[in-house]
């Protein structure tokens, strides 16, 4: 039996949850098999040098694939390869299309595990993480997505695993009857911070901000001077001060960074999902009451447009 | 063009959950519950697509015990033409509820399915990326925006870093987003007349599907909680906190 680890990139580099996927995946117990759809030619040989990676197969698949052509393809790799297990990292794409593929093979999905112990047993959050469901799977072929927050990255830079390649014309056959859905555009912010969802230091803001602008000026600069990654409650988000790739929470971004900075934050539910399994989080509020506050380690109340200013100015000057 | 809604009936997104003592489950007994925003945001879009006049009729659905009915009940208020109700008193999971709707799917004919992207309750996000396997039909999953022309559906999807849009034929699965819409409160006269709307009650196990559960739950506990932490009482204090957090 072997895992295939689907690998997540964006055409140029594989995503910083890849490298946590593979610390799941390793605790299945079985030998990996990372599966690089597309992309350029290096991230196979990238991949090939993640510890606890046993066999690279480089699938020369053509660009912006629908999740049907995806899922019919990974469906024939299970089988080919014997697989008794698919893992993948809970992004917006192992999302979409793991579950597709749990139903084609016939077996419920396993979705964004945090914990894996042996072949069988996974603990999951449910209720925006208030209960934690540890549970057995009773299915063959195991199809899992991970939560990479919760899991180390694994060691980079060892010695390079044997790299396969299936051909375009492979690719392209098993493929073919897979329903035409096109893409379109695809709209990606560009930003020079640092990747969300594996951001050391998180700086975000909330409705109290009160607009696009005053968001942008009170929580840019405190996230400059950290070299932090910027986030946002899903009222922010829905109010349109920040857009909706930014959004932590229950059904946004799961994150738990070394520090996470919440200014403005009152602390809804389904927000302190996302974020609660930070190492150390600081809030800033008005309210004494915010709900924020009773998972924070260090707490200050008062205005964020006069706090985080004055923060910011504190820490540049260190 | 017929659509179906699939609606599921979650403890209240404002409630804070209690765990049963025995770690069996979570305590729903008198435990406020709700529509699942998600769905109610799928059942609004629906409702604009036919007001759109891409849709023609509006079938809701939904899977449990005798409870469901009132998620239905509240569908109909909003605007749903007509609701089936699959009656079962176990919990199918996704890969079940998915069989089960493709099941309805069939039967009502429908060429549109629109549902929520994940239940809050067990936070799952698999039901519609299932049916559509299932159907062989395409899916458009997490979208904030819908439009449907003759048989092709543009959709823009809410994805990690931004947003795509994609083109698809019908018929289509779509779950939903925050961002699709809002969803419109009932009206007291609509709540009135879907008091008087049938809902046909079909018994799950009369489908002669499979719905035997493929995860067992080995326990469900509380994670640990985070203690309360210090209160600064100045930025220079809050700063010096920092700098040395940040040094990791």
């Amino acid at each position: 039996m072997t895992t295939l680890l689907i690998a997540d990139h964006d055409g140029a580099a594989l995503s910083p949850a890849t490298l946590r996927a593979v610390s799941a995946a390793r605790a299945l117990g079985t030998p990996i098999d990372l599966v690089v759809l597309g992309g350029a030619p290096e991230l196979a040989a990238k991949g090939a040098e993640f510890a606890g990676i046993d066999r690279v197969l480089r699938v020369d698949a053509p660009a912006d694939l629908s999740t049907e052509a995806v899922a019919a393809l990974l469906k024939s790799l299970v089988a080919a390869r014997g697989a008794g297990a698919v893992v993948a990292a809970a992004t917006s794409t192992g999302k979409d299309v793991l579950p597709r593929l749990a139903s084609l093979l016939d077996v419920m999905i396993v979705a964004d595990v945090v914990a894996i112990e042996g072949p069988n047993v996974f603990t999951r959050p449910i209720y925006a993480g208030n209960a934690l469901e540890r549970l057995r799977s009773l299915d063959g072929v195991k199809v899992v997505t991970v939560r990479a927050s919760a899991f180390q990255p694994a060691a980079q830079g060892g010695a390079a695993a044997p790299v396969e390649e299936m051909s375009r014309a492979e690719c392209e056959a098993i493929i073919g009857s897979a329903v035409p859905a096109r893409l379109v555009s695809r709209e990606v912010s560009e930003t020079e911070r640092p990747d969300l969802g594996s951001a050391r230091i998180v700086v975000s803001g909330g409705r109290a901000l009160g607009s696009a602008e005053r968001f942008d000026e009170v929580i840019a600069p405190l996230a400059d001077v950290l070299g932090a990654a910027i986030g946002a409650t899903r009222a922010a988000v829905d109010a349109g001060y920040a857009p909706n790739d930014l959004q932590v929470g229950q059904t946004g971004k799961i994150v738990a960074p070394d520090l996470y900075i919440a200014a403005g934050v009152s602390g809804a539910i389904q927000h302190l999902a996302g974020m609660k399994d930070s190492r150390v989080i600081v809030a800033i509020n008005t309210d004494p009451e915010a709900p924020i506050f009773a998972v924070a380690d260090y707490v200050l109340v008062g205005d964020v447009f006069s706090v985080v200013p004055e923060l910011t100015k504190a820490l540049s000057a260190s | 063009m017929k659509a179906l809604v699939a609606v599921k009936r979650v403890v209240d997104p404002n409630v804070k959950i209690r765990l049963k003592a025995d770690g069996s489950g979570v305590e729903l007994a008198g435990t406020r519950m709700a529509m699942n925003p998600f769905d109610e945001i799928a059942l609004e879009e629906a409702i604009r697509q036919r007001e759109a006049g891409k849709v023609s009729e509006i079938v809701a659905v939904s899977i449990g015990n005798s409870f469901a009915s009132e998620t239905l009940r509240h569908a109909l208020a909003m605007g749903a033409d007509r609701a089936i109700h699959l009656t079962t008193e176990a919990a199918p999971e996704s890969l079940g509820v998915a069989r089960l709707l493709a099941e309805i799917v069939r039967r009502e004919e429908a060429r549109l399915v629109l549902l929520g992207k994940q239940a809050i309750d067990d936070d799952t996000n698999a039901t519609g990326q299932m049916l559509a396997g299932l159907l062989g039909w395409p899916q458009a999953t997490f979208a904030s925006s819908l439009n449907i022309e003759a048989d092709t559906a543009r959709v823009m999807r809410e994805i990690d870093g931004g947003l795509e849009t994609w083109e698809l034929p019908l018929p289509l699965v779509v779950t939903a987003d925050l961002r699709l819409n809002e969803p419109r409160y009932a009206s007291l006269p609509s709540i009135m007349k879907a008091k008087k709307k049938l809902i046909e009650a079909i018994d799950a196990g009369s489908l002669g599907i499979d719905l035997s559960p493929r995860l067992e739950r080995l326990s469900l506990t509380e994670p640990a909680g985070r203690t309360a932490g210090v209160r600064v009482g100045s930025v220079t204090e809050l700063a010096a906190h920092i700098r040395t957090l940040a040094k990791g």
